[in-house]
């Protein structure tokens, strides 16, 4: 993909977040994600159900690369197998760690691919993701 | 004047406008503190040969040096801390704790500092006492009548930064503690963004307590200041004790304290940095603090008023006689704004800058701030407003 299309496809899911907004349902189970070092905050509310990822939303407030990563992720996770979910958060880890990873799961997600060639962003593109782990490891 | 040369980094064609999380160092500052580890790295107070006696020497001169420059009586009010977080730690638990009682009342605003509202929470969830906030005016500063409004037969303190962090407005520490004493209530004066920046005289405002920062005003990190009355000093019972505070400690009833100021400075100190600041209070003392005043306030002038012509900026206190920028570009989250300004080399801070509870004032959690020093010019200004006026931040500062 190129620059411009990345661009465009981060700056759209910054500006129109997918699941944005939390429902305070029983069904869910819930977790507030703060960056130490930034100024980035997610609370994500995630449903399992029958080992099914059945719904991920999220509210907060955080940057551009923060907010669109993981809107970009609840749309690749939501409907996934709980092991598929975590076999593609533990590849997005491993693209952002510059290791050895399978492109093929993550679709869109490869766009943060050079992330960590901006030291100051890399926490940004693992915080919401990384919640989901959390949450899909409860 | 041009500084440059005094500050190296300047040289590196970065503009430094993050000045109030902390300020860069002149060469003389950094020699200092070289000159000791080099040539008489010894423990103070403690040893009978020649580099003890130097370094203990040096570091009594910085003492001596901070008594004049904020015009204390003498040097046993002068504690020498790792910092302003812990100098206000120090007097609200070391002194307040032990003072206040359930229902009294603490009286604070929503611009302060963390460090002047976290402690005093907690001494609210364990003593009970009762935390007030002083409604600020429509443009977030301070208002005096409404603090007079606030206090009550339970006021038993007031605890305010001279210059806030944020905002930037200054207080009238010397009105607050006139109307404050004639009342019986203490005054605290967090003075971690005006040390350096105005003239401090705690004899003139004759306030309680004052707490600073060195690094904020030319100096090393890890060493603050903690003013206090003596007879108020000597009251406070703080957590850290031991090594260098006692004459003799025979058993739990006998022990005997030094006097002050040794008897609150526990363990040993960050000698090269003490030993530093002094150099960092000459520089200051050499250029005059009311010329750097006049000059920060001008430079916040021309800044804002170069901003106020882009349609895209949005400033929180355009109109606050001070020496910050606090803004926000229209659709870009503060961060991102941040990012992209690095692009440029231009540091500045954004987030909530340690100040959670001024989201409820203005509405908005995050903001990027612009704090000026004197060694920033209009030029560095005029380079930051060119940035700020491309129609691409955003996307620029994603790095895709």
């Amino acid at each position: 993909m190129d620059n411009e299309l990345k661009r465009e496809l981060i700056l759209d899911h910054f500006n129109n977040p997918i699941n944005k907004g939390l429902l305070n349902d029983s069904s869910y189970i819930k977790e507030d994600k703060s960056n130490a070092s930034c100024i980035d905050h997610f609370t994500i509310e995630l449903k399992l159900e029958d080992n099914i990822v059945k719904d991920i939303r999220f509210d907060g407030e955080a940057c551009a690369i923060a907010t669109s990563s993981l809107s970009i992720a609840i749309s690749k996770i939501i409907g996934k197998k709980k092991e598929e979910a975590l076999n593609i958060i533990e590849n997005y880890n491993r693209m952002i760690a510059h290791e050895e990873y399978d492109s093929s799961v993550l679709e869109e997600l490869n766009i943060y691919e050079d992330i960590s060639k901006q030291p100051a962003r890399v926490n940004c593109a693992l915080l919401g993701i990384n919640g989901i782990n959390d949450l899909l490891k409860k | 004047m041009n500084y440059k040369e005094d500050f190296p980094v300047l040289n590196e064609g970065i503009v430094y406008f993050d000045n109030g999380a902390t300020t860069l160092k002149p060469k003389s500052v950094i020699e200092k503190i070289n000159d000791y580890y080099y040539n008489y790295p010894a423990n103070t107070h403690r040893g009978d040969y020649k580099i003890s006696l130097k370094s203990s020497d040096e570091f009594e001169k910085t003492r001596t040096c901070v008594k004049e420059f904020i015009n204390a009586k003498s040097n046993k009010e002068i504690i020498f801390t790792s910092g302003c977080t812990e100098s206000l730690s120090m007097i609200i638990y070391g002194y307040f704790y032990n003072k206040l009682n359930k229902d009294d009342e603490v009286l604070i605003t929503k611009s302060e500092h963390a460090s002047n509202i976290v402690p005093w929470f907690d001494l609210e969830n364990k003593l009970g006492v009762k935390v007030k906030f002083i409604p600020l005016n429509d443009d977030y500063s301070f208002n005096i009548d409404n603090m007079i409004k606030e206090i009550t037969d339970k006021t038993k303190v007031v605890s305010l930064a001279e210059i806030t962090n944020v905002i930037g407005d200054k207080r009238d520490i010397k009105k607050i503690t006139e109307i404050c004493h004639e009342r019986g209530i203490k005054v605290i004066c967090d003075a971690a963004q005006s040390a350096g920046h105005i003239k401090i005289d705690v004899q003139d405002t004759d306030v309680d307590f004052l707490a600073l920062s060195a690094h904020k005003m030319l100096g090393p990190t890890g060493v603050g200041i903690l003013y206090g009355k003596e007879e108020l000093l000597n009251e406070i019972d703080y957590g850290k004790k031991g090594g260098g505070t006692t004459i003799s400690f025979d058993s739990k009833d006998e022990i005997v304290y030094k006097e002050l100021p040794y008897k609150l400075e526990a363990g040993t100190q960050n000698i090269a940095g003490v030993i530093g600041f002094k150099e960092a209070i000459n520089y200051i003392n050499k250029i005059g603090l009311d010329n750097i005043e006049k000059y920060l306030l001008d430079l916040k002038k021309y800044l804002v008023s170069k901003l106020s012509k882009l349609d895209n900026i949005i400033i929180y206190n355009k109109d606050i006689l001070g020496f910050t920028v606090a803004f926000n570009v229209k659709g870009v989250f503060a961060q991102d704004t941040v990012i992209y300004l690095d692009k440029y080399n231009i540091c500045v801070r954004g987030g909530d800058h340690c100040d959670k509870k001024l989201k409820d004032e203005i509405g908005i959690n995050n903001t990027v701030r612009i704090s000026l020093y004197f060694y920033n010019t209009k030029e560095e200004c005029d380079k930051l407003v060119d940035a700020l006026s491309r129609n691409n931040i955003l996307e620029e500062s994603l790095g895709v």
